[in-house]
């Protein structure tokens, strides 16, 4: 039998894979944006409903929660198929380890990334955002997520093999989140004042660029060490 | 074709073995047996360079495995204690990821080697779509072993592959076992069944319990 190795199969096997078993138990995707949901709901509840503040404070609400939501799944990226042998399957396999992490990663952000892009809209105008802001919340959000499940894939990779990794994984990994922090609420900020965004925009984008490239040489070496 | 050179393993500072060295020919099967905790996991471990190799050497066809380790694991199929079968997935879903992963699936489909052939084969006929949580311990271990029937590597490292397996499974994996050594490959198994009257040329490492 003539083995044929092909790394868009892979690819798209292992983000099926990922894909279909965030489907089969639907709470994994409900439950990051049912958190993101509550946390932002909160704020009014906790400052007063005051339109001004809101919106003065919206930027960093938003992105909090998103960072926090983001953690919510983090932990479960590596850790079914760790526990269940399959990592050890997957980095025997003799595609590199790189491109199993990307397609991971990359599973990681369509389940719980994407959705949260896609109805950050909708949280936008229970904190009063304009529309402005409302577009430069999206766009940084779109760039910020996929950079989020990266780092935050780092720390999954480190804490995999620990019984209880969960908080250390926040620890690890939320003051690492903070660039992205800053530059994303900025952003937001200066399209509230109508002022051009975009240099912040492409500062959010070179950092995803380097984390595209370098995150997955690291998840891997990561994965090496915590399954030995 | 694998030859190990002075292999020693520590745990916990316990000595498990020291300046182990076997070979393992083409064609042969060798088993390793010992008590409980004597280091036949760890072995394993350290021969798929899970575990970092302290001391000594391991060669595959006479080339170093650390210096290749792509052309060794290419040859390798393991089965460890965790099998590496999703009990969320069903059986079908779980061997296509496998074949996907490991080359196999365009070979597969230009061989005619149908999946379902196989899982008959193990008696898992009516259980392709259910999730395999919900199947007995041996039938999701029968699961893990379908890739016996679909693997050409020319090394098998099965960790305990008769745990939960009834007689009849054990009979049929005994025949695969033939099927592999006859083919020119050859079988490393720990286990703590008799199998000499099976194989006539079983070769067996027998490891102790150090304290």
């Amino acid at each position: 039998m003539q083995r044929q190795y092909s790394y868009r199969q892979l690819f798209f096997s292992v983000y099926k894979k990922d894909v279909l078993l965030a489907f089969r138990q639907r709470s994994e995707i409900i439950n990051p944006l049912l958190f993101f949901l509550i946390v932002i709901s909160l704020f009014p509840l906790g400052i007063g409903p005051e339109p001004q503040l809101l919106t003065r404070m919206a930027p960093g609400i938003i992105w909090v929660a998103a960072l926090l939501s983001t953690m919510l799944g983090l932990d479960k990226i590596f850790r079914d198929d760790y526990q269940d042998g399959s990592l050890e399957q997957l980095l025997m396999s003799p595609y590199p380890t790189s491109l199993i992490v990307v397609a991971k990663i990359t599973a990681h952000w369509s389940v719980t990334g994407l959705p949260l892009v896609l109805f950050s809209p909708m949280f936008g105008l229970l904190l009063n955002l304009d529309a402005n802001s409302m577009q430069a919340a999206v766009v940084t959000l779109l760039i910020g997520t996929p950079l989020l499940s990266l780092i935050g894939a780092i720390g999954a990779g480190l804490t995999v093999g620990l019984q209880k990794g969960g908080i250390l994984l926040s620890l690890l990994v939320l003051p690492l989140y903070i660039p992205v922090l800053i530059f994303a609420t900025s952003a937001i900020d200066t399209s509230a004042m109508s002022l051009d965004y975009t240099a912040q925009l492409a500062i959010l984008g070179a950092m995803l660029a380097v984390g595209l490239v370098l995150a997955p040489f690291a998840v891997s070496s990561a994965l090496k060490v915590s399954i030995s | 074709m694998l030859k190990v050179e002075n292999i020693t393993c520590i745990r916990q500072d316990r000595c498990l073995f020291e300046n182990l060295s076997f070979e393992l020919p083409q064609g042969s099967i060798m088993q390793i047996e010992g008590p409980n905790g004597a280091g036949k996991t760890s072995l394993f471990r350290i021969l798929s360079g899970f575990t970092r190799l302290e001391q000594g050497y391991r060669f595959w066809f006479d080339n170093n495995i650390a210096d290749d380790e792509d052309s060794f694991f290419s040859e390798l199929l393991y089965i460890g204690h965790k099998t590496g079968v999703n009990t969320q997935l069903n059986a079908i879903e779980n061997i296509q990821f496998w074949q996907e992963t490991h080359g196999y699936a365009q070979a597969c489909k230009n061989n005619l080697l149908d999946i379902y052939d196989v899982l008959a084969n193990l008696g898992l006929v009516g259980l392709e779509d259910i999730p395999v949580r919900m199947l007995s311990a041996g039938q999701q271990r029968r699961v893990a072993l379908a890739r016996l029937w679909i693997s050409d590597a020319k090394l098998w490292m099965l960790d305990e592959p008769f745990t939960a397996v009834d007689k009849k499974g054990v009979t049929l994996l005994q025949e695969q076992f033939k099927l592999q050594l006859n083919r020119g490959g050859s079988i490393l198994l720990t286990s703590h069944q008799d199998l000499t009257e099976h194989f006539d040329d079983l070769k067996v490492l027998s490891l102790e319990y150090r304290i």
